[in-house]
């Protein structure tokens, strides 16, 4: 009789299904982002002397973005990869600051303005920079987290990859490891900046 | 002045500076977190049914998490301008794709999801039908003993051969 | 060098199951008498050989013995000793050996109890229950050890998470574990019965006892971790539709169908292929469930770290198991003889629909549960599916199984007359339409839901008082188990009220709080009176005092914390709850708030009823012990070939 089989056949598929189900990451969510054109902004930079930065300051060039924070204990992680990385050269590293002055740095009882967190920041990141080493061209400072919202940051540190046209083509949530360099970013890179 | 007058004078300053203190000692009732309950309304209808997305289980709403925080006050910012609930999550959705939905939506992706269980519900039912309707004419209706039956029973009984 | 001995004693425990899966089966097979004699001898030295691996893991918790990598990963010399014991079962590899000290247990219990069944049926449920133990087994000896050495011993363990470090975690896992583990034997029962060819109405009434005990476990599993996260994770929540949590809840339903599809099986030899399907299916699920949380295939608050290479074990190892007993009831099962006739309204019937119900609520979680990982592994993207699917889903699923428990107690077995039905329902049909108006009427949010949920569980209970009334006006004694299904079906009903109650009518406000400022729920006021620094044995905390007022009388002082414990990085919320018959208060610490003046966000819920979730499990529990204490059942056997 057929319909005793059913069962069967119904439990086969769901064994399917579990199998290929095992070699994805259910953490890996895709940014709906990549394909779209880098979100406008302008903010501070680390330099007080420099003016205010923004994606089309870096129209022409394939660059990437890398979300940090010096509170990220991933970062540190991920830091090393990315100075060893900014050493060869291929393509600017530009560092998008995310939340750096959180709840518990403000003074009890008093909120910091912004002009003293804008102080706090870029101070802490410096000296944050000088010691662990700086892979970036420069540092934009998103101290609110708007930024990151436009940009679907929900995990620091994360990085993309924009091309000449100011149209993100890639992103990682979560660190970037040598493999991953050799693997995906690096032949991207090349792609890009042959188009 | 006359002492009567003085006295009373004296007791309307300390009447008074004991009203002071009493209204600043007076427990206040709290402030909501939220500063505008209508606004704060459309909020948790809205962030229940948006996913915090460094918190594994977790609606919006409910997740004190930071980005959670962060992404209500952006919600709110949005209610203020007067854009709509699907407007809204269309926002999120842009920015952090169709995982930020808690409920999925219903499109030709999820439908097998929406309509399943009513379909296997349907699939059920009928099979259920199907089933009773064999069942009727199973063995007979009401197992009426004949009479031949019966003496055959009695039979067993007395020699002591049940089962 | 006791760690090793443990290890070796699960080696051998592997071997012992291995001829116990392989040679009771190969004897009623070859009908070798000796071969199926080794049935109860090997479960039993199975048990003694795991009871004492799992002996040595305790006696490594208990006494610091960082050495074991598993301990060091898991415990702490700063933990109270219940937590030490605890941190047994608090990670994949230990929970694995608590899972086969239960599967054991169940096993030689059966050995134990199985006096009156004949040898060969003995011989091939334990036959098989041993070849899933051999499974077990291998899976935890090649992938996932307990006893592996750290070397050189760290000097100090990894603390539990905290949220851990809980009465409700000592109680919780090995209870659901017993009904996870305990619908093995229900399954065992019935692919022998396949195996035997005879599927006759036997297993079933063998089957039932089992089954009932392995639902009752269950059912306490899953409140007592509703109950632990409500009171542990500190915003009041019971219920996520977490992956994991689904994982327990979907054998549970198909638990449930198989103990009402047994009743007919074992009555009135209907229902045998699918009886049979259902007790596959409940412990498939189980299996299911343990797949889900220890692969990494989806995303849970609660499951343990993920690792594909488990992951491919246990899938290969669920293949096997299930597609086997689905191919076997594929060949077996159309060869059962139908039961006599059903009328189209009947006991039967009502059953029948009950279990398809279960059956396709069962479903429709299975499908949210694995959507997103379909989804995925189709290549169409990464959606989520969250409590609002579950909950449009499965409650419209849940209220006709519910509504069915008052007919379905007063039909007769075989015919029922509709008019008869009729007429008997009509009390408690009045009754509930008028609780139901009175609801949405009178309270200030009342509403169809809140009404639908009051009028179905005043259904319920009118429906089954007036049945014990009847049935007490009736001469002869009554069966325990007569009232261990009104006392079931009672607590089903205060769950349901429980339900309604809380989501209907809960009232939270989210307020930012200074000293001495207060919060007025309904007729109780919070006042802030003090927050202070607290030392724990391994935490510091912040400590808020409320002063808590009824209608303007002082009721009680209540004290949430916010906790940093030593080994996390994440703050924990101590929530303090007021539990009452009627309500809950429910006080949530959240951050100090920066400002003028110190202030704290708090958040302060009246839940009403939500205790009543929990107490419907306990009588749920209770029903299910009055059940299996019929004796009835329990002497079955003799009176069955």
């Amino acid at each position: 009789m057929k319909k005793f089989l059913i069962p069967l056949a119904m439990f086969f598929g769901l064994v399917i299904f579990l199998a290929v189900g095992l070699n994805r990451d259910p953490h890996e969510i895709p940014s709906p982002l990549v394909g779209k054109s880098a979100p406008a902004f302008s903010l501070h930079t680390l330099d007080p002397n420099a003016p205010l930065f923004g994606p089309q300051d870096m129209k022409g060039k394939v660059w990437m973005l890398n979300v940090w924070a010096t509170w990220c204990m991933a970062c540190r992680e991920e830091h090393p990869v990315l100075v060893a990385f900014s050493k060869a050269n291929q393509l600017p590293i530009v560092g998008l600051s995310y939340k750096e002055i959180q709840a518990q740095d403000e003074p009890a009882g008093r909120k910091l303005s912004p002009e003293e967190k804008l102080q706090m920041a870029r101070e802490r990141s410096a000296l944050w920079l000088k010691r662990h080493g700086n892979p970036y061209v420069l540092s934009a400072l998103d101290l609110d987290g708007r930024v990151g919202i436009d940009y679907g940051v929900y995990g620091v540190p994360e990085t993309y990859l924009i091309d000449k046209e100011g149209v993100i083509r890639y992103k990682r949530v979560g660190v970037v490891t040598p493999e991953l360099l050799q693997s995906t970013i690096l032949p991207l890179v090349q792609k890009l900046n042959a188009s | 002045m006359t002492s009567f007058l003085k006295r009373a004078k004296y007791m309307g300053l300390v009447l008074f500076a004991v009203l002071l203190t009493c209204g600043s000692l007076q427990a206040k009732e709290a402030a909501l977190m939220a500063e505008d309950p209508v606004v704060e309304k459309r909020l948790i209808h809205i962030s229940e049914e948006l996913r915090c997305l460094v918190c594994q289980n977790e609606s919006l709403a409910s997740s004190r998490a930071e980005l959670a925080n962060d992404l209500r006050e952006e919600v709110r910012k949005l209610i203020r301008q007067d854009k709509s609930d699907s407007q809204i999550k269309e926002y999120l959705v842009t920015r952090y794709g169709d995982f930020v939905l808690y409920r999925p939506e219903v499109k030709p992706l999820t439908w097998v999801l929406w309509f399943g269980p009513f379909l296997l519900l349907l699939a059920g039912v009928v099979g259920m039908v199907f089933y009773l309707r064999q069942r009727q004419s199973g063995s007979s209706g009401k197992q009426v003993l004949t009479e031949e039956d019966r003496r055959k029973v009695q039979e067993l009984l007395k020699s002591g051969d049940a089962p | 060098m006791i760690v090793e001995i443990g290890h070796f004693a699960l080696i051998l425990a592997a071997c012992v199951a291995l001829v116990q899966g392989v040679l009771p089966l190969a004897g009623t097979a070859f009908d070798h008498q000796r071969w199926q004699a080794l049935a109860r001898p090997s479960a039993a030295v199975q048990f003694l050989l795991i009871a004492f691996s799992f002996g040595v893991l305790a006696h490594g918790a208990l006494t610091d013995d960082f050495s074991i990598k598993y301990i060091a990963e898991h415990s702490n010399s700063l933990l109270p000793a219940q937590y030490k014991f605890a941190s047994v079962w608090g990670g994949h590899e230990g929970s694995l050996l608590l899972w086969m000290l239960m599967l054991s247990g169940w096993t030689v219990s059966v050995a134990l109890f199985s006096r009156t069944l004949p040898l060969a049926m003995v011989a091939r449920v334990i036959g098989i229950l041993g070849l899933v133990s051999t499974g077990f087994l291998m899976f935890i000896l090649t992938t996932s050890s307990p006893f592996e050495r750290l070397l050189p011993a760290a000097p100090d363990g990894r603390d539990l998470n905290p949220l851990l470090q809980d009465p409700g975690l000592v109680i919780h896992p090995p209870m659901l574990y017993m009904g996870y583990v305990g619908f093995s034997v229900a399954f065992a029962f019935s692919v022998a019965a396949l195996m035997s060819g005879r599927m006759d109405a036997a297993w079933a009434r063998w089957s039932r006892p089992w089954t009932v005990v392995a639902w009752i476990f269950m059912t306490a599993g899953i409140a007592l971790g509703s109950w632990w996260a409500y009171y542990e994770l500190g915003w009041g929540g019971w219920w996520f539709w977490d992956p994991v949590e689904n994982a327990s809840l979907m054998p549970w339903l198909f638990g449930t169908a198989l103990i009402h599809a047994l009743m007919v099986t074992d009555k009135r030899g209907g229902f045998k292929a699918w009886s049979v399907l259902l007790a596959i299916g409940a412990f498939s699920l189980s299996l299911l469930g343990t797949f889900l949380v220890r692969s990494g295939v989806l995303t849970s608050v609660h499951a343990f770290a993920s690792d594909p290479k488990r992951g491919v074990f246990i899938l290969i190892f669920l293949a096997l198991v299930v597609g086997i007993s689905l191919t076997l009831f594929a060949w077996r099962a159309p060869k059962a003889t139908l039961g006599g006739k059903i009328g189209l309204v009947s006991r039967e019937s009502m059953l029948l629909v009950n279990s398809v119900l279960l059956v396709v609520a069962t479903g429709a979680v299975l499908l949210g549960t694995v959507y997103p990982l379909i989804v995925d592994a189709l290549n169409l993207g990464k959606l989520s599916v969250g409590a609002p699917y579950f909950n449009a889903v499965f409650v419209p699923l849940m209220v006709p199984v519910v509504f069915l428990m008052v007919p379905g107690g007063i039909s007769h077995w075989r015919e029922s007359r509709l008019k008869e039905l009729g007429q008997d329902m009509l009390v408690p049909a009045i009754a509930a339409v008028l609780a139901g108006l009175a609801v949405w009427t009178l309270t200030e949010r009342g509403s169809w839901l809140t009404a639908m949920g009051t009028a179905l569980a005043v259904w319920v209970v009118v429906g089954l008082v007036m049945q014990i009334v009847a049935r007490l006006q009736k001469p002869g004694r009554i069966a325990p188990s007569f009232w261990g299904m009104h006392l079931a079906h009672l607590g089903i009903a205060v769950v349901v009220v429980g339900i309604t109650m809380v989501k209907g009518y809960e009232v939270e406000r989210d307020v930012r709080m200074g000293l001495n400022d207060t919060v007025s729920i309904e007729n109780y006021s919070f006042e802030l009176t003090g927050v202070s620094q607290v030392d724990g044995p391994n935490y510091k905390a912040i400590r808020a005092e409320f002063k808590v007022s009824k209608d303007g009388q002082f009721l009680e002082l209540m004290k949430p914390e916010k906790r940093k414990y030593f080994s996390s990085a994440m703050p924990m919320t101590e929530a303090a709850i007021d539990t009452g018959l009627f309500r809950d208060l429910y006080l949530s610490l959240g951050e100090a708030i920066e400002g003028s003046t110190p202030q704290w966000s708090v958040r302060v819920f009246y839940k009403p009823f939500v205790s009543w979730i929990w107490y419907g499990a306990i009588l749920m529990v209770l029903g299910g012990l009055f059940a299996v204490s019929d004796r009835r059942y329990r002497n079955s056997a003799a009176s069955v070939a």
